[in-house]
């Protein structure tokens, strides 16, 4: 569905993105992970045109979308939301996620109404006339999910859409993330929190200083020695095979 | 209020005012209803682009200098009829707001810089009209004196009092439907954040070139009506820094973003003003002092305006400023 061929971007001397080659089929939940700085963010707003790559494409549903504009991007199907909360502050949660559904539908009462049902799926349905600017930061989370979603969209690119959450409202919101899923909605996330990672995505890829440097479904992904020390420094994953072998 | 309360609010309001030339009698009172739905109009011309689309405008005078340019010149040099001229005025204006958007937006000026650029264009249009020779240069151009109604010249000042209020009434039935529809809903979005609202498929520019080409086209009215109620026009006037400052003094006051800003603005300026006159006299300037200081007073203590203030004294809750609540995220 969506396929990434050595995408390339640097900002002055760093290489954010270093040919970067990843594919996402249809259906289900890819993840993305990768230590802090590793570019996760930035492989993003360049699959969603926030930034234009140096070098190579990016093809969604067979088609070349590389550096055409986000709401280009965003009309063909594919949603990204924020790692940052980004609210409509000032507007009410319901206007907030009509601008969603005003992607699709012209009219503002049936734009209103169908803000009103996705609220309701993700867990808003109780808050639709708050100021935005006012939820907790589970509630923006929500709403961020919500107003991708009223988009109608083929394809959600979720940033960290779990993080700042404490393990309840983590709970909660997953199986919103599985709904989506079920629905046949196409998602790519970027995740820290493992415990998701590993419950929610059918594969994984780990990018590392820009680059891809592993990719499998989780739990292999995670025993791999190149991931291990990405994470926890050079030298690590042999000496935990080796306590490993001690222990066994 | 929800949207159909507010269109129901709205016609009653206007209905109300339209009872005015029938209950005052003496011109000079009518004159400051005039005054005041013209103020109105300005202001919501502005309200448009900088209430709803958040882009503060620093040069609205650029519109109004151009619809009331457009009317003078077709007139006193091709004798084209002011009616005609309204609708060219109003075009004219558009176009020009078409015109600087595209150089503005298409390069992503925001904020400060937007409005700076938009200053300059309208120091831009006093200069050109300053020395070109169909706009009459520094003299100005002075319309010639014709009462009839089909000339866009009314004898008394109901006249005028029933195109000013049908025009402002227009405008702000414009902006009642802007915050209830598709466009409306997606300029809020871009006002309050741009990349979110782009990343949901708001197409940015376009929504903006939209806003500023109305908010320009009702400008341009103003500008009309101006040169056909006073019958004379200079760069000054026209192109100047006053007419600039007016427009987002009105809505800055009434409540940005509001439908009923303007109006409350308009009233309370031109209240402020009439006041003033009758108890300092006609001091030259004083009436820019009082704005100053009003607008200082306003952005520290009211940030959401008159309307925002009204609507937080029903609530019951403390006015606080939008900015502040946009802050506090994550």
């Amino acid at each position: 569905m969506l396929e990434i061929n050595a995408l390339c971007k640097s900002f002055g001397g760093v290489q954010a993105s270093q040919s970067v080659t990843m594919t996402v089929p249809q259906g289900g939940i890819t993840s993305l992970i990768g230590p802090n700085g590793a570019g996760k963010t930035t492989l993003f707003a360049l699959i969603t045109g926030f930034h234009t790559p140096d070098s190579g494409s990016v093809r969604f549903l067979g088609q070349d979308i590389t550096c055409l504009p986000p709401e280009a991007i965003a009309t063909r199907g594919m949603i990204r939301t924020f790692q940052t909360v980004q609210p409509f502050a000032g507007q009410t949660v319901r206007e907030n996620i009509a601008v969603g559904a005003h992607l699709k539908i012209r009219g503002r009462t049936e734009a209103l109404a169908k803000a009103e049902d996705v609220a309701r799926q993700v867990g808003l349905g109780d808050r639709l006339d708050m100021d935005a600017g006012s939820l907790t930061v589970a509630g923006r989370k929500r709403l961020e999910v919500a107003r991708a979603l009223a988009t109608d969209p083929k394809m959600i690119l979720f940033d960290e859409v779990l993080a700042g959450l404490n393990p309840s409202e983590i709970r909660d919101v997953i199986p919103v993330i599985n709904t989506i899923r079920d629905a046949g909605v196409t998602i790519l996330l970027i995740e820290h929190v493992m415990q998701a990672v590993m419950s929610l995505s059918d594969y994984t890829w780990v990018l590392n200083q820009g680059a891809i440097i592993a990719e499998g479904p989780p739990r292999e992904v995670v025993s791999d020695p190149h991931v291990i020390e990405a994470y926890l420094g050079k030298g690590m994953a042999e000496r935990i095979a080796k306590r490993e072998a001690a222990s066994a | 209020m929800n949207q159909a309360n507010k269109l129901l609010m709205l016609i009653v309001v206007f209905g109300l005012i339209a009872l005015a030339p029938m209950l005052i009698t003496q011109e000079s009172l009518l004159n400051i209803v005039i005054m005041t739905l013209y103020a109105a109009l300005l202001g919501q011309a502005w309200n448009i682009l900088g209430g709803y689309g958040g882009q503060v405008s620093f040069g609205h005078a650029a519109y109004f200098g151009t619809g009331a340019y457009a009317v003078a010149v077709l007139q006193v040099q091709f004798g084209i009829n002011p009616w005609l001229g309204l609708v060219v005025g109003g075009f004219a204006a558009a176009a020009v707001g078409a015109f600087i958007g595209f150089c503005t937006f298409r390069y992503g000026l925001r904020g400060s810089y937007f409005a700076l650029v938009t200053l300059a264009f309208a120091e831009v249009l006093r200069i050109l009209s300053n020395s070109v020779d169909f706009t009459g240069a520094g003299v100005g151009l002075l319309i010639p004196l014709e009462r009839s109604a089909a000339n866009f010249q009314f004898a008394s000042k109901e006249g005028f009092f029933w195109v000013i209020w049908a025009m402002t009434f227009a405008a702000f039935l414009t902006v009642w439907k802007i915050g209830n529809s598709r466009f409306g809903a997606q300029l809020m979005a871009v006002r309050d954040n741009e990349d979110a609202a782009r990343a949901l498929g708001v197409d940015a520019f376009r929504v903006k070139m939209g806003a500023i080409m109305l908010s320009g086209f009702f400008a341009g009215l103003a500008g009309v009506f101006y040169a056909q109620y006073f019958l004379y026009l200079d760069p000054h006037i026209a192109y100047g820094a006053a007419i600039s400052v007016e427009s987002l003094l009105v809505p800055i006051i009434g409540g940005m973003g509001t439908l009923f800003g303007p109006l409350l603005g308009a009233a309370f300026l031109h209240g402020l003003s009439e006041l003033s006159r009758a108890v300092i006299g006609d001091a030259p300037g004083i009436s820019l002092v009082l704005y100053g200081v009003l607008l200082v007073v306003m952005v520290l203590f009211v940030p959401r305006g008159l309307a925002g203030l009204a609507s937080h004294l029903r609530s019951g809750k403390p006015a606080e400023s939008r900015v502040e609540e946009g802050k506090g995220h994550a």
